[in-house]
């Protein structure tokens, strides 16, 4: 069928167009079910893309016909493809997930706007993902970030709107930054499609220009994607977020900029000169153990359960980080592979959570905040979504049998290739601080008994159940057989390592 | 402000040239500055200049609520349908050469509706963006 | 000196505006910073666009330089975005206004203090 030579340019604009249907059709039952359709369509294609990539390689797709580089090119390469799959999956588990989650948490008067941003910031996502010019780049990671800070806005506690106001004044900080990194390098090579900047890079390499757009990209790709110290701005927006969101951002946003930094790092800069010849390796080496023993350490004393998670979202975003600092197949695997068993991981937990806080209904019909102190016995009222939080916990912490497991295992193979014991160490005792901030919520749960006994409503509302623990399966799944994930990421390791020697 | 008679009388003069003014941006835009951007955002100008003058409850009579949000989401529409309408030619997306027999007038063509699209919906963004500020203080009443 | 001047006055905006968005704790002047800090990007793609002794790129037949139009596209584009970015963070400004009274950071953090430590002394 002559649409699947079209696939790269559908994969963007299904969703694209699913929300100015949505806005169009006011009512929020019809909203939902374009957008979700649109986002299941997108799956199918990204699914499809993976498909195409195992046969041909890398697919190549001119915008409007122009030939690269004068024209707007979407490219694909397993890396593209895997990460396709992530966004698009997701996507599609927390759409029917939203629908039965912000009947509690957004006025009802707004859901088909909730649903239309929701669409555009996946467009954003996949765009970004699967685009070859880098200033596209730029367009569509504000499309995606405009969207996500109107959908964290959309929170009942009034501190979400504090939250998407930081959210957006250090964003936009950092996407400026990205555009003036941008500039840079196309005042440098006179062209914007990535893969021939790459051929140009060559002979204006150490030119000042070309260094300072790579330190920009750097600094302002670290503020998209929270490195310590740049992360002010998370845990704030994934604490007051509605929950559908929280989950939907924590396990795309921030993996989408590691994608960027990735491209721009392996595929455009070329790997002698961002890790031979510049110290960045050592630089990330630093942040990303600080970012590991920090963020785990506070993640400890938080008491509301989704601002502890978000701290150990910033931990976890410092093992992918690391594995980068490597500059080798497994540690880049392990970056790649942690994208996706930490976006699937996270993602069950914040939506498992979003079911805790759907259950305890407070006074006026307000769900409070989810606070450890709440929580007290839950594990008898609530078993399966206690049980998927400590799943997922598991994976956090990098139990054998769960996804976690992968990525920690890549980062210590790469780890030992170098003789660095030392970070093997400090691995190992990170994961303990992981241990620690689950043991919390596992002794709040399962071993203290509540201070009254709560309503009979404290049921687990199945709606909400389900895709959570699709998700937690998928743990469970890609921590048994890695062929699909590890396979893929080392793949997609070696393809970019090789193509830039 | 409606009582005052000189801006009254500017006013009445003035819109109409600045409506027109717009429309001859938007389709100057492949010849010289302007396209939909430009156009849209001077097309909401003049609207809002009627509305300071004379009121946001009368310029919501002459462009209500519903046809701003129309406006908004069809814009973007007729951009993907162009995209679309290139692929269902045979074409990429947004692949102006099959829109017509002469690829040079296809590009005429396919730049022609998506600045119409640009236009349609930067408009209707600043009108609501304008209408959400404007009647922010009125719902305090 | 002169040769560089565009990216002198690139380089100073681009400063200004971020220390006016670290500095202030007013929302408005934020925002405000973060325009001027924009205002700098747009400078520094558009400058550099202008070739010595090109003309309006439209074909002619009797000129052979012509300006670079891409820088001016993409600024466009870049413009909007940050059109977009203001109108958003107004907004917020207003929505925050209604919510806690104040647009100055430092009352409304401690207003949120106040608050979170009377929830803690409750429970």
């Amino acid at each position: 069928m002559s649409l699947l030579a079209h696939l790269p340019a559908l994969q963007v604009v299904l969703p694209l167009i699913s929300a100015p249907l949505a806005v169009l059709l006011r009512h929020g039952g019809f909203a939902f079910v374009i957008v979700t359709a649109a986002a299941w369509a997108a799956f199918a294609a990204a699914i499809g893309l993976w498909l195409q990539v195992g046969e041909v390689g890398v697919i190549s797709y001119s915008i409007g016909n122009w030939p690269p580089p004068w024209g707007i090119e979407y490219r694909v390469d397993r890396l593209t493809s895997f990460m396709l799959i992530l966004v698009a999956g997701m996507a599609s588990i927390v759409l029917p997930y939203a629908r039965a989650s912000i009947e509690r948490e957004i006025p009802r008067d707004v859901h088909y706007l909730f649903y239309a941003m929701f669409g555009l910031c996946l467009t954003g996502l996949l765009g970004i993902i699967i685009t070859g010019d880098a200033f596209n780049i730029f367009v569509f990671l504000e499309i995606s970030s405009l969207s996500t800070y109107v959908m964290i806005a959309l929170g009942r506690d009034r501190r979400a709107l504090t939250a998407a106001y930081q959210y957006l004044i250090m964003g936009s900080i950092g996407a400026t930054f990205i555009v003036i990194g941008i500039g840079f390098l196309y005042l440098m090579t006179g062209t914007l499609n990535l893969a021939d900047m790459a051929l140009r890079i060559r002979e204006v390499e150490s030119s000042r220009p070309v260094l300072a757009a790579l330190a920009f990209l750097t600094v302002g790709l670290s503020l998209k994607l929270a490195l310590f110290p740049l992360h002010q701005w998370l845990p704030n927006a994934y604490t007051y977020a509605p929950s559908a969101v929280t989950a939907f951002l924590a396990a795309t946003a921030t993996k989408v900029s590691v994608y960027v930094l990735i491209r721009f790092y392996f595929s455009v800069f070329g790997e002698s000169l961002v890790f031979e010849k510049l110290p960045l390796p050592e630089i990330m080496l630093w942040l990303s153990l600080f970012a590991m023993f920090w963020a785990s350490f506070v993640a400890i004393f938080q008491t509301n359960l989704k601002r502890l998670f978000a701290y150990s979202s910033i931990g976890q975003i410092g093992y992918i980080t690391l594995g980068l600092s490597f500059d080798s197949v497994n540690g880049l695997t392990a970056s790649i592979v942690h994208l996706f068993n930490h976006g699937i991981s996270k993602g069950a937990t914040f939506l498992l959570i979003g079911g805790i806080v759907a259950a305890l209904v407070g006074k006026h019909g307000v769900p409070p905040a989810p606070t450890l102190d709440r929580m007290a016995g839950l594990a008898r009222h609530m078993p399966l979504t206690c049980f998927g939080i400590v799943i997922g916990g598991l994976s956090l912490i990098g139990v054998p049998g769960t996804a976690g497991f992968i990525s920690k295992w890549y980062l210590l193979l790469a780890a030992m290739e170098k003789a660095q014991w030392w970070l093997v160490a400090a691995i190992l005792l990170s994961s303990l601080l992981a241990v620690a901030y689950v043991w919390r919520f596992v002794e709040v749960a399962y071993f203290r008994q509540p201070a009254t006994e709560p309503e009979p409503r404290l049921k687990e509302p199945l709606g909400l159940l389900i895709p959570a623990w699709l998700l937690i399966g998928a743990t469970i799944w890609f921590g048994l057989d890695t062929s699909l994930t590890a396979g893929s990421a080392f793949e997609a390791a070696q393809q970019l390592l090789g193509r830039s020697k | 402000m409606k009582n005052d008679l000189v801006l009254r009388v500017v006013g009445k003069l003035l819109i109409p040239f600045i409506l027109l003014f717009a429309l001859y941006v938007q389709f100057h835009g492949d010849f010289g500055p302007g396209g939909g951007f430009q156009a849209g955002v001077m097309l909401a100008a003049a609207i809002v200049f009627y509305a300071l003058i004379f009121g946001v409850p009368a310029t919501q009579r002459a462009v209500p609520e519903w046809l701003v949000e129309t406006m908004l989401a069809s814009g973007v529409l007729i951009y993907a349908g162009v995209g679309l309408a290139g692929l269902l030619l045979g074409g990429n997306f947004l692949d102006y050469f099959v829109l017509d027999k002469d690829p040079v007038h296809g590009q005429h063509r396919g730049i022609f509706w998506v600045e119409a699209g640009v236009a349609t919906t930067v408009a209707g963004v600043m009108l609501k963006i304008f209408y959400m500020f404007a009647m922010r203080g009125r719902l305090e009443d | 000196m002169f040769g560089h001047f565009s990216y002198i006055v690139t380089v100073f905006l681009m400063v200004a505006g971020l220390y006016i968005v670290i500095a202030r704790g007013n929302l408005i002047k934020k925002l405000i910073g973060l325009s001027v800090f924009q205002t700098s990007v747009y400078m520094l793609y558009i400058a550099p666009g202008k070739l010595v002794g090109g003309t309006a790129p439209i074909l002619a037949p009797n000129f052979s330089i012509y300006s670079n139009p891409l820088p001016h596209v993409l600024i466009l584009t870049a413009i909007v975005v940050g059109v977009a970015t203001l109108a958003l963070g107004l907004a917020l400004a207003v929505r925050i206004q209604e919510a806690y009274g104040s647009i100055e950071e430092d009352k409304i953090l401690a207003r949120d203090n106040s608050v979170e430590l009377a929830e803690d002394s409750r429970l």
